[in-house]
């Protein structure tokens, strides 16, 4: 596959994600996929910031740590990446790293001042640069910024094409003949999904790495008419959902796993009370707080768990942007149906990842999963009306005559707290029956993707973004994979059907316990081998290979 | 259509339990507000949990059965869900003092339009008997047998220095009044605070103090936050001295749910949107 991979590092403060994203850009103009993954430290100022992009002929998930073009801003991006990519092409700050080591330098402190530009603009002296380094043409980078730096633009364009003018091509990238997809990340992705599904009100406390998703719903919730706020904790962000989610809102709240802890009295009250709403949880290095910007696959085990007492729930782990688009809608869709919590499962390599978008098409997704059937209208309103399905009608306050009684007690059909005992049976089992209704609803969807060589008696099990690096392990292995999309109900049927014919299966994860795999043995599937991975970084595809080698020739 | 205003749930309150007062007097201003043409379709009560909760099984209208400690945040989501519903949280002195505080704090902060009443018994009733955050100090419950060795908080106190825009105290053995301040409370755009001195008939009867140490409020100006923090410092909720009852601040500023204007989209739109965002990034 022809492809090259860029890095762009610096200190925090320096717009290294910008930076990144407008290489991306670029690079998408110039014909490719791109895939981006930003790496950064707990910290405002200073420290270590890259951001590695990506650009392939084909689509991929998932970065390459070696990499063909160095863009150091600082002394530290050269010694922290110099020696994983030997080979690579190097652009340097002159003003800040002591030698180029043979790459080309510019002196982005010159530059500006030739300009009278402002430092953050020091960016736009590195792309410029990178650009005539790859060989792409002046007019991609005019094209690009026009259309995406918003302040600036003139300053910020003759910044660049000082520092274009002033290096050598190095290394000619092809253009290809193919039109700019959208870049989007997971994160947004997610937002979209739900916005298309019909979310009225995003309601979150900011928490890495889901924060991103409550700042891009904040920034256009005028245009998708949302309400979007941030209260004062996690407890009274689930709680409020509640609120708006009885009132007949479409509601979504967003965390990461130490928010997602306090959230779970409030989970365990949408479970009781039947009442609709979809929980972004976005994983990172646990446990407690972790490694709060880096990724991890800790937490499968505690959303399936999580909540005391039995309550069906709809959990998902989409892995990239367009699987993500695509279930955030199903998700929003059938947790309006069945009345009951619905969990996005992310993780930092997804939620902050940035990819070429090809939208899902969801069309068929609202035909499913129809709203429950409306109140009959005849008083009194039995919130919890046992139907068949276990779907009770509904109705919200406000309606008239409608006296909407919702509970966290164990209630009777109307919403009244009960002790009876024939009562507290009945309303467990229709619980019970509408997550087997559920259960069925989804043999209708794609809930377990299987990839690479489908027919190949080694597989590779993996779940949520590690699939991009296992993709690309078993194309060079020639191995299959196979990604459960759907965790609960966890879709046995579907994922026998997807190993059919598997002698080998090896499990990916990246957490210390192998918690799919233990899931998937719980269902009567046999994991022959657990391959983990817990230091906060996501795999890639070259330390997969050596990891899945090991294990296949053994 | 008038509504039976009381369910067929069977009440389990204590004999003499100042719960009753409390849902008496909400039933009544139910009644006149219906009777005034509001459509009692447009009412939500949100319960907490504890004796007082179980007003929300016991009154025929929309009712949010939620947690321990988190009225507040339930019923703010649905103001913002739907400004033209009413909406008013019950809730007791241990979910409103303890358990949610911060929810307490920040409704107020935020002026969100709804009414918060507060059940205030100064004692655990449904776990039998333990301290809450206003029990006198020396308290002695089941969880403290030597007595409480902290002070209580000052709720009324707190609610003024948190911004609330209605700040009132009521009594369950003077309900004319405390009908016109949970009115008030309803009528008062913004966020209304009512702590209401209720009679735990079993663990923590004050009726006697209370009967001794109460008094009405006359020639106090509740737009004065200085006199009104006079007021509310005039008993501590510990030391033996006069109980001021009735409205002590009353201020209109603009509310969290009016700063909150949000306007739905179709579903075409709202794919429009989506593309607009997306031809945006490419």
């Amino acid at each position: 596959m022809n492809e090259i991979s860029v890095l762009v590092g610096g200190k925090a403060g320096d717009g290294i994600t910008n930076a990144g994203t407008l290489i991306a850009q670029i690079l998408s103009h110039h014909g490719y996929f791109v895939y981006m993954y930003t790496d950064y430290p707990s910290l405002i100022r200073g420290g270590h910031n890259f951001a590695i992009v990506r650009a392939t002929e084909r689509q991929v998930a998932v970065h390459r740590n070696q990499v063909d073009f160095i863009l150091a801003l600082d002394q530290r991006t050269v010694d922290q990446h110099r020696d994983t990519s030997p080979s690579s092409m190097m652009i340097v700050n002159a003003d800040l790293v002591k030698s180029s080591h043979g790459g080309q330098e510019i002196s982005i402190r010159a530059i500006l001042a030739a300009e009278t530009a402002p430092y953050i603009m020091g960016n736009s002296a590195m792309i410029g640069a990178f650009a005539k380094a790859a060989g792409i043409a002046w007019d991609t980078v005019d094209v690009v910024f026009h259309t995406h730096v918003p302040k600036g633009l003139e300053q910020n364009l003759r910044v660049a094409r000082r520092a274009y003018d002033s290096v050598q091509t190095v290394r000619t990238i092809e253009p290809r003949n193919r039109h700019p997809q959208p870049l989007i990340t997971g994160n947004e992705a997610i937002g979209l999904g739900l916005v298309k599904a019909g979310l009225s009100a995003y309601i979150s406390y900011p928490m890495t790495p889901s924060s991103s998703l409550l700042h891009f719903l904040a920034d256009q919730a005028d245009r998708f008419g949302l309400s979007v706020v941030h209260p004062e904790n996690e407890i009274a962000v689930i709680l409020m959902a509640l609120g708006f989610s009885y009132a007949g809102c479409k509601v979504a709240v967003g965390t990461s796993g130490g928010g997602f802890c306090l959230m779970t009295e409030g989970l365990s009250l949408a479970g009781m009370a039947e009442l609709p709403i979809v929980i972004v949880v976005s994983q990172r290095t646990g446990p407690s707080t972790g490694l709060p910007t880096y990724t991890g696959q800790s937490d499968l085990g505690f959303v399936l768990h999580a909540g005391q007492g039995e309550f069906p729930r709809l959990v998902i782990a989409p892995a990239d942007a367009s699987e993500a688009y695509y279930w955030s809608d199903v998700a929003m869709s059938l947790a309006g149906k069945f009345q009951i919590p619905a969990i996005i499962l992310s993780d930092k390599t997804l939620s902050e990842g940035m990819y070429s978008f090809y939208p899902q098409k969801t069309g068929d997704v609202t035909a499913r999963a129809t709203e429950p059937l409306p109140w009959d209208k005849i008083p009194p309103y039995p919130r919890y009306h046992d139907m068949p399905s276990g779907i009770s009608p509904l109705a919200y306050p406000g309606e008239k005559d409608a006296v909407v009684k919702v509970n966290g007690y164990a209630h009777d059909e109307f919403g009244i707290t009960t002790e009876d005992a024939d009562l507290v049976s009945l309303m467990a089992k229709k619980r019970m029956t509408k997550g087997r209704a559920l259960a069925s609803a989804l043999m209708e969807y794609h809930t377990v993707n299987v990839g690479g060589i489908t027919d190949a008696p080694v597989a590779i099990l993996c779940w949520g973004s590690v699939r991009g690096a296992c993709e690309e392990v078993a194309a060079t292995l020639g191995l299959r994979v196979v990604q459960p999309i759907v965790v609960a109900p966890f879709p046995s049927v579907q994922l026998a059907d997807a190993c059919t014919g598997v002698t080998r299966l090896i499990s990916v994860e990246e957490n210390a316990t192998g918690q799919l795999a233990a899931l998937a043995r719980g269902h009567g599937v046999v994991v022959n081998e657990d391959i983990l991975k817990y230091d906060g970084r996501p795999f890639t595809p070259d330390e997969l290979l050596v990891r899945v080698k090991e294990v296949v020739v053994r | 259509m008038t509504r039976t205003l009381i369910t067929d749930a069977e009440n389990t309150w204590c004999p003499g339990c100042g719960n009753f007062s409390i849902q008496h007097t909400l039933k009544n201003v139910f009644a006149e507000m219906e009777k005034a043409g509001k459509s009692l379709d447009d009412v939500v009560l949100v319960s907490g949990i504890g004796c007082h909760a179980k007003i929300a099984d016991y009154l025929n209208i929309n009712t949010f059965y939620s947690l321990h400690g988190r009225t507040l945040p339930v019923a703010t989501g649905i103001k913002l869900a739907n400004p033209k519903l009413t909406v008013i949280c019950c809730a007791g002195d241990g979910d409103a003092y303890a358990e949610g505080l911060d929810h307490l704090i920040f409704a107020a902060k935020r002026n969100i339009d709804i009414t918060l009443i507060v059940h205030n018994n100064r004692v655990y009733g449904l776990t039998t008997g333990q301290y809450t955050p206003t029990s006198p100090l020396g308290f002695s419950g089941k969880s403290t047998p030597k007595g409480t060795v902290e002070y209580p908080l000052n709720p009324v106190e707190l609610a003024l220095a948190s911004g609330a825009t209605y700040v009132s105290r009521g009594y369950t053995k003077k309900m004319a009044l405390l009908h016109q301040l949970i009115t008030g409370g309803i009528a008062h755009k913004g966020f209304a605070f009512i702590d209401v001195l209720q009679i735990c008939a079993t663990f923590f009867n004050m009726t006697d103090q209370y009967n001794r140490r109460v008094y009405e409020l006359s020639g106090h100006d509740p737009a004065s936050f200085e006199a009104a923090c006079a007021k509310a410092r005039e008993w501590d909720y510990n030391s033996d001295a006069p109980i001021a009852l009735g409205t002590l601040y009353k201020r209109e500023l603009p509310t969290f749910d009016e700063r909150f204007p949000v306007h739905a989209l179709s579903q075409t739109d709202r794919e429009q949107a989506i593309q607009e965002v997306l031809d945006s990034r490419s």
